[in-house]
């Protein structure tokens, strides 16, 4: 493990013989930044140019978005697409080509990137962005980090009136039912709906959906809430089909039927799980992994419904379903998002798990659907490529500028790109 | 408050010139030898906390420099950080003099040489305080460190000094005595995570510390009963142990 904080240094890093991945702040649920050998990108942190009539921001690939959001927040900017953690990096959320509750308007982070630069296996920065160097902006957004270290980037934050978001949430008895309120209220910016994996039956897909856009006014100041903390890893026995089950009935019932148009903190709006530090560690020591799939919209309601019942009668979920309607995928080459539903679903790690994800495999690919890089640890290189069609065209740019030899992660290698 | 920072490209360097900036406003003479660096982290100290920021050449082991650099500060500083040091391979240092001169050249004489050309300003203004980053490491002497822990052991020992004659003219020193820390500086070690703390966490001990007036602070703070216990054992015990 080494880092860098100037170009310099990295330059000296890359030319160690062997290959190696960019690590910053370790988010990625699966292994797509672990290898034998890790650059540490955190140091490589500067915030270097901003202009406050643009709003436009140019920073080091190592700044995280909570430095982003801290710095600018006040000043009436905001970044124009977050992910459910502020705690990952500006490289990584090029290099995972993040989405947010406004896919289906905004599409993903790469939407907001302007341009950023791309140190190659023998030291040369590229300026790369849509026009410039194309083929290489359609890989790195998306590529898990493995065209390159993104350096530097420029990124485009969009103004905003105020650090309170106005939320509206619904509940909703079944599967059908939460597709008509996504497919209804497509015009409101941001939407996302928790889902109880364990309901079954008559219950199969009841869900809560939460809907909101950015309050008209009210201060910039950022609420600082206490945070809270799980001290300790929990046994793994206390989440089980039961408790699970029982949690996700008193979620499912205790929310008011109908909340419209609640002044909600931004923070708490975007980042619900950051207030809770570690709160990986519910999970026990062996953890947890998240299954995200995405459907296209005319296969989603048999799809979901298949997976859900599946999920149900293994009794294996765990309290955190998210569903989300995505909007138009992009051009870029591994991108994970395309227009139809997506789940995501933790499991805690036991030992009949990974036969029954091999299981949803199947079908979520028969489907016509695909795995989110970002939390796979355990795909195979068969679905990875049936899911990603325009693998082949990455492998073969990886080849051509020399960054197979040089750039590696363990999924790589597992998925063979 | 205009705040200098020796060694300011150093990892807590920069953590604690974040803490001072946005909680002080602290405008922030940055002060090192690589400027490419040091110009960038001006920069984004500035764009994020809306200070002002300077940034100097400086070299530690050029003594010789120490008193024309002062002498070019305008305006001078009410609060210097000295937080340049040098690590050091304690097994290179047993065979070779020049790493230990070099360790001891850093830590100890570069340190004394700039502490007292900035305390006779001090005192002479009867204003300003200090904060000295020593180590845990200048505690005790182990087999595994003692080159360094010694160049720290005297930085801490000086600055007690130093204490003791600026402050019948009001002039502050603290000293950080700082554990395991997670930087560049010890990103090649396997550490222990319930005793490692990150630079802002370093940084938010400092910052009390310095707002309380104390005159030591630890950091982790369950570094302070570490050390009691360590310093407590016997050296016909200790010297058979190895650390």
């Amino acid at each position: 493990m080494r880092s860098y904080a100037s170009l310099v240094e990295l330059r000296h890093l890359l030319e160690t013989p062997g290959d190696l991945i960019v690590h910053a702040m370790g988010r990625s649920y699966g292994d797509s930044a672990l290898y034998s050998r890790v650059l540490l990108s955190r140091r490589f942190n500067k915030i270097l140019e901003f202009n406050p009539q643009t709003g436009r921001v140019t920073c080091e690939a190592g700044v995280t978005l909570a430095d982003l959001i801290e710095t600018f927040l006040p000043r009436g900017w905001f970044l124009s697409v977050v992910p459910g953690t502020k705690f990952i990096s500006v490289g990584g959320a090029i290099a995972s080509d993040v989405h947010g509750k406004n896919h289906h308007q905004q599409g993903c982070f790469s939407e907001c990137v302007e341009a950023f630069s791309l140190i190659l296996p023998d030291g040369q920065e590229v300026h790369v962005s849509r026009r410039k160097n194309r083929p290489l902006f359609l890989a790195t957004c998306g590529g898990m980090g493995l065209t390159g270290v993104i350096a530097t980037a420029t990124l485009r934050l969009q103004p905003i009136p105020s650090a309170y978001m106005r939320e509206t949430v619904l509940r909703c008895a079944k599967l059908q039912e939460i597709f008509e309120l996504f497919e209804a209220h497509q015009d409101v910016p941001y939407s996302v709906a928790w889902i109880d994996c364990l309901a079954s039956g008559e219950h199969l897909g009841r869900s809560i959906l939460m809907m909101g856009d950015h309050a008209e006014d009210g201060p910039l100041q950022l609420s600082r809430p206490r945070p809270l903390n799980i001290p300790l890893e929990l046994p793994s026995f206390v989440l089980n089909k039961h408790s699970v089950s029982f949690f996700n009935h008193l979620y499912y019932h205790g929310k008011l039927d109908q909340v419209v148009g609640r002044l909600t903190p931004l923070e708490d709006f975007f980042f619900p799980l950051d207030r809770i530090s570690h709160w990986n560690r519910m999970y026990g020591r062996r953890g947890f992994t998240q299954y995200q799939l995405v459907l296209p919209q005319a296969a989603s309601l048999t799809g979901l419904t298949e997976i859900l019942k599946r999920i149900s009668a293994a009794g294996l979920g765990s309290f955190l379903g998210v569903l989300k309607l995505f909007g138009q995928g992009n051009d870029n080459l591994l991108s994970f998002p395309l227009k139809g539903y997506s789940l995501a679903v933790d499991f805690k790690i036991e030992s009949k798990l990974f036969p029954f994800l091999r299981e949803l495999d199947r079908v979520v690919l028969d489907h016509g659907g695909r795995l989110y890089l970002t939390k796979d640890v355990r795909m195979s290189a068969e679905t990875f490529r049936r899911g990603y069609p325009r693998w082949q065209e990455f492998a073969l740019l990886r080849e051509r500028h020399g960054l197979k030899a040089k750039f590696n992660s363990l999924q790589s290698l597992r998925l063979g790109v | 408050m205009n705040m200098l920072i020796l060694g300011a490209n150093s990892d807590l360097a920069q953590a604690l010139a974040r803490k001072f900036a946005q909680v002080e406003r602290a405008h922030l003479t940055l002060a090192s030898r690589d400027l490419g660096l040091l110009e960038k982290q001006g920069r984004d100290l500035e764009i994020r906390f809306q200070v002002k920021t300077r940034t100097v050449y400086f070299d530690a082991t050029d003594f010789a420099s120490h008193a024309g650099f002062y002498a070019g500060l305008d305006p001078k500083p009410d609060l210097v950080v000295l937080a340049f040091g040098y690590l050091g391979d304690q097994k290179k240092a047993q065979e070779d003099f020049g790493e230990t001169r070099r360790i001891i050249a850093v830590n100890f004489i570069g340190a004394v040489s700039i502490l007292e050309i900035i305390a006779r300003d001090f005192e002479g203004r009867g204003h300003g305080c200090l904060i000295g980053i020593s180590s845990v490491a200048g505690e005790r002497g182990r087999q595994s460190n003692y080159v360094y822990g010694a160049a720290k052991g005297a930085l801490a020992i000086y600055l007690g000094g130093l204490r003791n004659r600026l402050h019948p003219r009001g002039v502050r020193v603290l000293t950080v005595l700082p554990g395991f820390v997670a930087t560049k500086m010890t990103e090649h070690l396997d550490l222990p995570g319930m005793l490692l703390a990150t630079p802002e966490e370093v940084a938010d001990d400092v910052y009390r510390a310095w707002k309380k007036g104390k005159e030591i602070v630890y950091t982790k703070g369950l570094w302070k009963w570490i050390m009691w216990i360590i310093k407590a054992i016997p050296e016909k015990v200790f010297k058979r142990l190895k650390l």
